[in-house]
């Protein structure tokens, strides 16, 4: 393994098709020092992985065209993806949420993030994890 | 004295937000918002409020297209407009705009014309006084910006 160089800055993937929030989420990340990218969908977010980027975290909306993100946590998890990727969104059934779990989530949070919920993520993140 | 401009539009900037607090039209996403705002993009909160504005504007318009249409029936493209609108609603704090969109939503769930026209009317009704209110608040922010910068040379 590499060694690890502590002023490396963590990377963050934002994958909705809200521009509002991706707005919000990208410059909540760059606040606390997170590299970041916004997508619009999922499938946007699988073609950035094919194309061999990684990321130490994704934040997945649920309802999106093209593909939701459920199919593409799914798409992700099948491809050895082993970032930490949080399910966001502002109305998920209990049933909705499990099967958004069960896709292969690390988490889920309510949208909108704040600054109290990205520091709980940032705390379980393991820098190291995309880059053995 | 334009020191004194200055101090006198802060207080009445929050004045107005905290009237907007109180009133329950503005909620404490708006305060994330504004802690967002730095030196990098001092103009973060107006930037995103501008983006809510034109994607307000399209979705109330859809929603009046739909009702306004002879034979309506399409209250699920009705309730994909609705949870964008809530989406985009919470993410900027607008708490009345939120909540009447989730009666506008019940509304379509309940295949209720009626009920649809009253909620789009009162819809747009609290969209406006929102964008009303912010519009004051921005302008508010930008004479304080101008009055924070004047400086008088010094005469001797």
């Amino acid at each position: 393994m590499a060694h690890q160089n502590l002023g490396t800055k963590l990377t963050a993937l934002v994958v909705d098709d809200n521009k509002i929030n991706r707005k919000i989420h990208q410059k909540l990340l760059e606040s606390v020092g997170m590299k970041n990218q916004g997508v619009e969908n999922g499938q946007e977010a699988v073609d950035i992985h094919c194309h061999g980027q990684r990321f130490d975290l994704i934040l997945m909306d649920m309802d999106m065209p093209i593909m939701n993100g459920i199919e593409a946590t799914k798409e992700l998890r099948s491809m050895g993806i082993g970032s930490m990727i949080v399910g966001v969104s502002s109305r998920c059934t209990e049933a909705e949420i499990r099967k958004f779990m069960e896709a292969g989530l690390n988490d889920y949070h309510e949208k909108p993030l704040n600054n109290s919920k990205l520091s709980s993520l940032l705390d379980k993140i393991n820098p190291s994890f995309t880059r053995n | 004295m334009l020191g004194l401009g200055a101090d006198l539009l802060w207080a009445d900037m929050n004045r107005l937000l905290a009237f907007l607090f109180h009133q329950g039209v503005l909620d404490e996403q708006f305060l994330q918002l504004q802690q967002l705002q730095d030196e990098t993009s001092p103009n973060f909160v107006s930037e995103v409020v501008n983006i809510y504005f034109h994607e307000s504007e399209k979705l109330l318009r859809n929603l009046r297209a739909l009702l306004m249409e002879k034979e309506f029936s399409d209250y699920k493209k009705m309730g994909i407009h609705l949870n964008q609108f809530m989406g985009s609603s919470s993410s900027i704090g607008a708490k009345r705009v939120r909540n009447v969109c989730v009666a506008f939503r019940a509304a379509t769930e309940q295949n209720n014309r009626a009920g649809c026209l009253r909620a789009l009317e009162m819809l747009e009704h609290e969209y406006c006084y929102l964008k009303n209110k912010l519009h004051e608040l921005f302008q508010i922010e930008q004479q304080r910006a101008l009055a924070a910068g004047v400086r008088y040379p010094v005469q001797n």
